[in-house]
């Protein structure tokens, strides 16, 4: 994509100056090799790869949820934009698109991370897992129920993201105190206001996810 | 059952379904991410929508050129919003638009787009009010009542004190938009609105299509807050592309930096005020200079300052600023945030210069708020006291402790209107038992859907899961749009009217077979029943099998016009109180606790009504603490345009909120009353002044930041 002409004729001062996508244009080049995108401290660093990818789609595998889904994208789609809008798993939300708000939450090779500054491409390889894996409206996940349970929701927009923080969060600090999930959530941002029923939804997570993880693997 | 049936709600003690507080039907769907935002739609052959907007504060456009956008690769239609010779007034104004196979290409076809600007001078300065050139301001007429004057010789005790709270962004996290398909003569559209009913006929009139042509539909919106309320111009321009492209589906949506820019503000207001009185803590004067702006048509004179306090004496004057900024919208309680932050600082400064614990002012201010309302203020700020321990907390200004953490309590006070607006149900009873109810209303996450199930449900004698709902559509009854919290005075007061209207005809139906008149039969429990004779009874559904083919399909019209009849009023009062720690050397504000006493009325569901009341004060945190569109005079443009230099508060930074809603009696029998909007009003007052109290200075401008914060303990405010 660097050497694309297009690129070569873009105006020097486009209208809104930094571009994260154009940033990630320039580093996400190598079809995995950059690691996680923008949030890597590899990308600065890192040489120009071997093999480049773009500027058209190009064939991916993503392993989502347990199943592989081979798709063409191009190689600057984020892996949120490709959950969204090309593979129809509208869970995750598109809002700041900048890794600031946390509503596109995914797992991805077992930790949380913001799908909006994830290249698709990079995404390959590694276990990828949105809301649509963990449970549905009729068996919900203990996350997502205990979110129900303790009106934790408005709007609603930022849920899923949400959810997915706080299941990531948990697996990692099964029994956390208040100051620790005031920290370890501070990445997800809700307008409407509702992190009072958010602390008491992870309490109640909490607690339903070690009783439930007792007979399971995770224990 | 000629006459007309008894709508009155049924007593508090008598009531099963609502008053208690069943969880949000649409819960488990929102919670598993299945929940289908009209953002979240993907039509087959949809195509995706971009725009191209102003980088300029002010500009003329010379000429414009979108041949190269149309030819390349994978655009399908381009519609140019600005024509050459246009004037745009502000950065982010909408130039052209593309619609394209995929997003990607769409905004790479953006840059194609050719625009030869002619750049015009500009003001974006709102509070620096002697830096505004004299064609960006407008002065308003002085208003006087009493004899302020007079007021201010005789005082014993004269405050003073600059105060503004800047222009704050709505950041919906859904953005602005919708899918839209426009094909022949008809036009079907999902937007992102707070008002599905009126949505189809601005559209078509904007688009001189008949609204009959026009379907609307919207299951789920992710925020709104007073700024979705029109089609606004990306409807328009989405039909276009949409029409253009053959009738191919576009999807719409603004980026981040467009919301921020132009999809909804609230406006600006900064003051400087004295305020006379006596040493017991009695006010006799107020004197107030305002200036502000909510964008080019700049801000007409505030008719709420002071706010709930009527003041006898008293002289207002004010500057209307214009800036070329994004307009001004509804923002959750329009203009009384401002007002209220105003009047509440001036009144604790001027409690502070008395040497006065700010509570008693503001008591012998209550005599000043509206007559009616006196009695609740004066309960609520008891009750506030009492659950801030304000008597164990409280300290004189400055004196919050001696190392570099200092606390400090301060208040705000609230009133609001929010009665029910017009509204339209249906409801259909089956003979197989079904019931369905339908109104053209729309959910923003307060909770509407499971308040009319609640009322339906009460009403029927049916649990919640046995009665199917629709909102969100066009084709349903009539409602009204999802503002000034008149949505659950509304929806509650039409679906009560339409479910008793069906159930008269289904007794009707079935009083023969039990052997009685209509009106001696009740529905409880899934029976219909005979009053008092628990013996004659029937089930639902045997009772809806009597029907026989023919479905009982009844409205209920709530028209707004004077026909309460006691089921929905408007006025509440709140008082809300903050406690915050702020470090001296960081200028880091923290809030401790906060607590909110609450008016109401009559509640459907305390748990979706404690939900509100919680959100509109951790909203009202993240203005008082973080939110402010900052805005580079010299360029005309915001600086951040964004979610991580527009600070919104999080997880950590709301503090301990504790909520009391006053739920008895005599509120219940006033009706159904909106709480969207009347907590979100103090918050600012209650911080700003629990952190004069903190740190002993006046922090002038809101948002609490560390910057402001040290500016003023340095005097540089």
């Amino acid at each position: 994509m660097v050497s694309s002409p297009k690129d070569s004729e873009r105006t020097p001062k486009p209208a809104r100056g930094f571009s994260r996508r154009g940033f990630l244009g320039g580093v996400g080049l190598g079809g995995g090799t950059l690691g996680s995108g923008l949030l890597d401290r590899n990308a600065r660093a890192a040489t120009p790869p071997a093999k480049v990818a773009g500027p058209g789609t190009v064939p991916i595998t993503l392993n989502i949820n347990g199943k592989p889904v081979s798709l063409k994208v191009e190689p600057r789609v984020t892996l949120c934009d490709a959950l969204r809008s090309y593979l129809d798993m509208t869970g995750a939300k598109r809002v700041c698109d900048r890794g600031t708000c946390g509503a596109c939450t995914v797992m991805l090779g077992g930790k949380t991370v913001y799908s909006c500054s994830v290249l698709a491409i990079d995404a390959q390889g590694r276990k990828i897992e949105t809301i649509e894996g963990i449970g549905g409206p009729e068996n919900l996940h203990p996350v997502s129920a205990a979110f129900w349970n303790n009106d934790a929701q408005q709007c609603g927009y930022c849920t899923p993201g949400f959810v997915m923080a706080c299941k990531g969060f948990l697996e990692e600090h099964p029994h956390p105190t208040l100051e620790d999930f005031k920290r370890g959530l501070g990445g997800n941002l809700c307008r409407c206001g509702t992190y009072i029923g958010v602390r008491a939804a992870v309490l109640e997570a909490a607690k339903t996810m070690t009783t439930t993880a007792g007979g399971k693997k995770n224990g | 059952m000629a006459s007309t049936p008894d709508y009155s709600w049924p007593a508090m003690s008598t009531r099963k379904v609502m008053g208690t507080g069943p969880k949000r039907v649409d819960g488990p769907v929102k919670s598993s991410g299945r929940a289908r935002y009209c953002s979240d739609m993907n039509l087959k052959d949809m195509l995706h929508g971009a725009y191209l907007t102003c980088p300029y504060a002010h500009a003329r456009i010379k000429s414009i050129d979108t041949s190269a956008a149309e030819k390349a690769e994978g655009v399908q239609s381009v519609h140019v919003v600005a024509e050459a010779g246009s004037e745009l007034q502000w950065q982010g104004a909408e130039i052209a638009a593309v619609a394209a196979d995929t997003e990607e290409q769409a905004r790479d076809a953006l840059r194609l787009i050719r625009v030869d600007y002619e750049v015009l001078p500009h003001n974006v300065v709102d509070a620096a009010l002697a830096s505004i050139p004299a064609a960006y301001t407008q002065k308003a007429g002085e208003r006087m009542q009493g004899d302020p004057d007079k007021a201010f010789t005789e005082a014993e005790v004269v405050s003073e004190g600059a105060y503004g709270i800047p222009v704050a962004t709505h950041c919906c996290l859904e953005p602005h938009g919708q899918v839209i398909q426009w094909q022949g003569d008809q036009i079907q559209v999902w937007p992102s609105t707070q008002d599905v009913t009126d949505y189809a006929g601005e559209l078509g009139q904007a688009l001189k299509v008949p609204a009959t042509n026009i379907k609307v539909k919207m299951d789920y919106i992710g925020g709104g807050f007073g700024s979705k309320f029109s089609p606004d111009s990306w409807g328009v321009v989405g039909a276009r592309l949409s029409q253009k492209a053959g009738g191919r589906p576009v999807s719409l949506w603004l980026d981040r930096a467009s919301e921020q820019t132009i999809a909804g503000n609230r406006p600006a207001l900064f003051a400087k005020v004295k305020v006379a009185g006596k040493k017991d803590g009695a006010i006799t004067g107020w004197q107030g200079e305002t200036w502000g702006s909510g964008g080019l048509g700049g801000l007409t004179m505030p008719g709420n300052i002071p706010y709930i306090f009527n003041i006898p004496n008293s002289r207002r004057n004010h500057t209307s600023i214009r800036v070329n900024g994004g307009p001004q919208r509804a923002w959750r309680a329009p203009g009384n945030q401002q007002a209220c932050y105003i009047t509440c600082a001036a009144i604790e400064d001027f409690a502070a210069k008395a040497g006065l614990d700010p509570l008693e002012v503001f008591s012998k201010a209550v005599p000043y708020a509206p007559a009616a309302r006196q009695d609740t203020y004066r309960l609520q700020l008891a009750k506030a006291a009492e659950m801030a321990e304000w008597k164990k907390l409280w300290h004189p200004r400055g004196q919050g402790g001696a190392g570099p953490l200092k606390r400090g309590l301060g208040a705000g006070f609230a009133t609001w209107q929010g009665s029910g607006h017009a509204s339209q149900c249906r409801t259909v009873i089956n003979p197989d038992g079904s019931v369905r109810v339908e109104l053209g209303t729309q959910d923003l996450g307060t909770g509407t859907r499971t308040i009319i199930l609640q009322v339906v449900a009460e009403t029927l004698g049916l649990p919640i899961g046995r009665i199917k709902l629709l909102v969100g559509s066009s084709d349903l009854p009539r409602d009204g749009s999802s503002g000034g919290s008149t949505t659950v005075g509304g929806v509650s007061t039409s679906s009560r009217r339409s479910s008793v209207n069906a159930l008269a005809k289904l007794f009707e139906a079935v009083a023969p077979v039990l052997g009685a008149q209509p009106g001696q039969l009740e529905a409880a429990g899934g029976q219909i029943r005979v009053k008092g004779m628990p013996g004659k009874s029937m089930t639902w559904e045997a009772a809806c099998r009597k029907l026989g083919t023919a479905s009982i399909s009844e409205m209920g019209v709530f028209t707004a016009r004077g026909d309460t009849a006691g089921m929905t009023t408007g006025g509440v009062c709140g008082v809300q109180i903050a406690d915050v720690s702020v470090d001296v050397e960081t200028g880091v504000v923290k809030v401790n606790r906060y607590t909110a006493v609450q008016d109401c009325g009559l509640i459907v569901n305390p748990r979706l009504a404690e939900t509100q009341v919680h959100g509109a004060i951790i909203a009202g945190i993240s203005t008082a603490l973080f939110e402010e569109r900052i805005m580079d005079p010299r360029t005309g443009r915001m600086l951040n345009p964004d979610m991580e230099f527009y600070k919104l508060a999080g997880i950590s930074d709301v503090g301990d909120i504790r909520v009391h809603l006053d739920i008895r009696e005599e509120n219940d029998k006033r009706g159904v009353i909106g709480l969207g909007e009347p907590p979100a009003v103090p918050i600012c007052a209650a911080i700003g002044n629990a952190v004069a109290n903190a740190i002993g200075v006046r922090v002038p401008k809101i948002p609490m930041t560390p910057q402001n914060v040290l500016d003023a303990l340095e005097g540089r405010a």
